[in-house]
């Protein structure tokens, strides 16, 4: 493994099946009466959080406690950014107190490519801006593993705002390097130039994309992003690009349903779709803290010489 | 020394047709005379140029921010000229988004102080289109150019509105000054930070289309043709705007374009690779796509574009040590430029020589209406003697500008500047050339 | 030792086990990733073969019933090892699912590896197991005992002391993952 995990690009094909591997064997932890193994004691993570997320830290933050390591979470709200430090400095300062490993939520694309530059510490991508999600694709590639035993040749569609999706990102990435035939859907204002250079299909007709899909992915639509009139009205996006029951009967019987949350209602999913029985969206949740387990593990033991 | 004479170079001179083994006498500060074989009086002071290196008139930067005043962390006017003659500038041409902007006679004159303090390269100021280069209200453009501005933008950003442009188009003919534009159509740029293309999608990075630029350069053509204006187009970096202008120019619009050495040689490839989200090839225009590199090239090529600037536009270290989409537009070019150029170029077989000497000094002088860019008999001795066999490395550390951020640290070149003769006075001598200067 | 030694000294700590616990009652196998999982399964099957030709063995158990199978498990210690990470290069060793299937509330637990040495592997698989909960007893089976403890453990069942040079490995292969049975003094 290399020193840091910033995206999928990272990761060869076999470690993201190490990943996946080990995150078997780390989601049993979560089921015995204690619920933690002394892997990481005496080691440091610091969960650097600059935008707000519940889900993903507290996922993280439960990952680093059942491998015993020293957890301190850095939230925006009390941080020194509000002070007008850089984050070259922050990292700096973190840095001195010799932390092994932080965990990075950054607006801004590429800001863990800047920590990692500045930090020996490995750095952990929990998103940044637009760009990836490495553990999102690994957990959701992790969920379909066990739901279809494999990956190589399913038909993954993925709907939504692709454009301002760090989730599509490291799933295209991740889901093409493991051989699946992944096809991408939303309004044609939120598909990014040049995305079929990625090796996916893009169809803004949407009943096409699910058509005899294997897995149906949905992308949070960002309301607070909407205001560039990218679609004219939730309302109207739903109509056009909801996840229907209706839509969901041409996919495959036993197709499953996922999304990356928070959940709008409504929006880009149907209730009766988000909590029917083909939904695995809970399970992502679940799964999530093994796969980042499994990171967390994979990574303190140190980089390959590169 | 205020005669001497520079024997037996290569004299690269195309706005007199002169390309050949020629003798160039300077007197007081001019050009005496250029012959073959010219005679010695006594007390000349005679420079043998050795073999392989070329005199060509001065070269001529167009399009440069100095930074002073206001923002003299990343460059002043005294660093910036002594980036300049290192680089083989003779003279450059300074924009007006400097703190106060560049509107008014008082900061014109303190520009050219500062320029006479360093007493380097030639400055020549540009003034503002606009008050506060605001987009409102004409700056006063007569007073301008009474205290020396050669020229009119609102660069870092287009002229606001179509009815400012065409005023400025309008009025700056009075002066006959050159109205520079900046090409973008700011809701179309938005708060994109990188070219639309693959590269930025791929690393989750808002995208600028080449069509920003062109959108803004066929307005700016339109007007030019309206009024009969003069417009020039700076740091063209589009293949759809480089259609435009040979649109224009095939209409008969005055219009001119310059095309910096980044959008010829790089592409948008950079922004992942060989560092990901490097802030030094962050730059507004960004870094397009290979079939707008080429087009550029093609348009050098086949004389479409008249001028290579730098856009040098240096930044402090501090600020661009940020996330790249905070990091602020722009690199520095005056050192890096001739290499670029001459490796780039003139070696690769896109231009001769002679070419290059016409978009680095003939046509900047003539767009600006500035002496220079010829060795015509009483002309300003100013000269620059390149080498252009010298191996090159480029460093940033080694550089002469205040800030160092350039995307070519590292880079290995052939051809450099063997040294920059300012009004007859050397004012920069390369080391690693033997010239008795 | 070759398979037919293996596989008598395999019986014979199945009897030893029967003995000394009187019977079956509330024993549990936990074998230690890899070559623990199916020693300890062998166990299990020698135990369950001498109570179906020797009902006098099914002690503490109902004499009417037939052969009790005795719960197996395996467990990877591997996130309890005390050198993890002890090199700044170097990847990860594998982690393999630990797979427990009952409760070890007051079981006495024969935890099964092939080979004893320092002591350390013994010493992670019982921090391991007791945070599965609260066995009656832990006992401890080995297949080799090649000496040079570095921690005060001791084995209670022993197939074979193999008195070993620090500088000699002892290799155990089982049909199960090496497609023979074998143990044999490899020189380093």
């Amino acid at each position: 493994m290399k020193k840091d995990l910033l995206g999928i690009d990272d990761l060869t094909r076999d470690e993201i099946y190490l990943v996946l591997d080990t995150a078997e064997a780390m989601r049993e932890i979560g089921q015995r009466p204690i619920k933690k193994v002394p892997t990481l004691r005496g080691k440091t993570i610091v969960n650097l959080f600059y935008e707000p997320s519940t889900r993903t830290r507290t996922s993280f933050e439960i990952a680093e406690k059942r491998l015993s390591a020293d957890t301190l979470n850095i939230a925006v709200a009390t941080s020194s950014v509000l002070k007008g430090e850089t984050l070259a400095d922050t990292a700096m300062n973190i840095e001195a107190m010799a932390p092994d490993m932080i965990v990075l939520r950054h607006a801004s694309s590429g800001a863990g490519h800047l920590l990692s530059r500045i930090c020996r510490s490995r750095i952990i991508n929990a998103g940044d801006g637009m760009h990836e999600h490495p553990t999102q694709a690994l957990l959701d590639a992790f969920t379909i593993r066990e739901h279809k035993k494999r990956i190589d040749g399913l038909k993954v569609t993925i709907v939504g705002d692709l454009m301002h999706s760090r989730v599509l990102r490291s799933n295209v990435l991740l889901l093409t390097k493991l051989g699946a035939d992944v096809w991408v859907s939303g309004p044609p204002t939120l598909v990014p130039t040049g995305i079929e250079r990625l090796g996916v299909r893009v169809s803004p007709a949407i009943d096409e994309a699910v058509t005899g899909a294997d897995v149906i992915m949905m992308l949070r639509i960002q309301q607070e992003r909407m205001h560039g009139a990218f679609i004219p009205s939730l309302r109207e996006y739903f109509n056009i690009f909801g996840m229907t029951k209706a839509r969901v009967a041409r996919a495959k019987p036993e197709v499953i349903i996922m999304h990356p949350g928070p959940m709008n209602r409504g929006v880009e999913i149907a209730s009766d779709v988000a909590d029917g029985p083909y939904s695995v969206i809970l399970e992502q949740v679940a799964n999530g803290v093994a796969v980042r387990m499994a990171v967390l593990y994979l990574l303190a033991g140190g980089a390959d010489a590169d | 020394m205020s005669k001497w004479i520079l024997r037996g170079g290569r004299v690269v001179d195309p706005a007199n047709g002169r390309d050949g083994t020629f003798d160039v006498l300077i007197d007081g500060g001019r050009i005496a005379c250029v012959g073959r074989d010219l005679p010695i009086d006594g007390d000349i002071k005679v420079v043998d140029v050795p073999s392989g290196l070329v005199v060509c008139p001065g070269l001529i930067d167009m399009h440069v921010h100095l930074r002073e005043p206001g923002h003299e962390h990343k460059e002043t006017v005294a660093t910036g000229c002594a980036a300049a003659v290192a680089g083989g500038f003779t003279a450059v041409a300074c924009m007006p988004n400097t703190n106060p902007v560049n509107d008014n006679a008082g900061v014109t004159g303190y520009i050219l102080t500062r320029a006479a303090e360093a007493n380097l390269a030639r400055v020549y100021p540009i003034g503002a289109v606009s008050r506060g280069q605001q987009g409102e209200q004409l700056a006063d453009i007569g007073e301008l150019k009474a205290a020396g501005c050669v020229a009119i933008t609102d660069d870092g950003h287009p002229v606001a509105t179509a009815m400012l442009m065409r005023r400025a188009l309008e009025y700056s003919t009075l002066f006959n000054m050159p109205v520079i534009e900046h090409c973008e159509e700011q809701t179309l740029k938005a708060d994109g930070v990188a070219h639309e293309g693959f590269h930025a999608s791929a690393l989750g990075l808002r995208g600028i289309p080449g069509e920003a630029e062109s959108i803004m350069a066929l307005r700016d053509i339109a007007l030019a043709e309206l009024t009969r204006g003069v417009l020039h187009i700076a740091h063209m970096s589009a293949r759809q705007t480089l259609d435009a202008v040979r649109y224009g120019k095939s209409r008969g619009a005055r219009v001119t374009c310059e095309v910096t050495p980044h959008h010829f040689i790089l592409t948008d490839e950079m922004l992942g690779a060989p560092v990901a989200y490097d802030t030094n090839v962050k730059m507004n225009p960004p870094l397009r796509e290979a079939a707008d590199r080429d087009a550029m090239l093609a348009g050098i090529a086949d004389g479409s574009v008249d001028a290579v600037a730098t856009d040098h536009a240096p930044h402090h270290a501090d600020e661009k040590h940020v996330e790249f989409d905070r990091a602020p537009f722009g690199i520095t070019g005056l050192e890096t430029a001739v290499s670029l150029c001459l490796d780039r170029l003139v070696h690769a077989g896109v231009v001769p020589l002679s070419r290059l000497v016409e978009l680095l000094s003939v046509n900047p002088a003539r767009i600006l209406n500035v002496p220079g860019g010829s060795l015509a008999e009483g002309a300003p001795a100013d000269l620059t003697i390149l080498a252009p066999e010298m191996r090159v490395t480029i460093s940033a550390a080694a550089m002469r500008s205040r800030s160092r951020n350039t995307p070519f640290d590292g880079w290995k070149l052939r051809g450099g500047v063997a040294a920059t003769i300012v009004g007859g006075c050397a004012v920069y001598v390369n080391e690693q050339v033997s010239l008795q200067l | 030792m070759d398979a037919d030694r293996i596989g008598r000294t395999l019986a014979r700590i199945a009897h030893e086990i029967l003995e000394r616990n009187r019977g079956v009652e509330d024993l549990a196998l936990v074998g230690i990733r890899t070559r623990g999982v199916p020693l300890a399964r062998r166990l299990a099957r020698a135990i369950r073969e001498i109570q179906r030709r020797d009902p006098s063995t099914k002690l503490g158990v109902d004499p009417g019933s037939s052969a009790v199978d005795i719960p197996t498990g395996a467990l990877d210690i591997t996130l309890y090892r005390d050198d993890l990470m002890r090199t700044a290069v170097g990847a990860q060793p594998v982690i393999r699912r630990t797979e427990i299937p009952f409760s070890i509330d007051d079981k006495r637990i024969l935890l099964v590896d092939d080979v004893l040495y320092t002591g350390r592997t013994i010493r992670a698989a019982l921090d391991a197991l007791i945070e599965f909960g609260r066995p009656k007893a832990i006992q401890l089976i080995v297949l080799v005992d090649r000496g040079h403890r570095e921690l005060p453990i001791k084995a209670d069942y022993v197939g074979k002391n193999l008195p070993t040079s620090v500088s000699q490995s002892v290799q155990v292969h089982l049909m199960e993952v090496d497609g023979r049975d074998e143990v044999e003094i490899l020189e380093s």
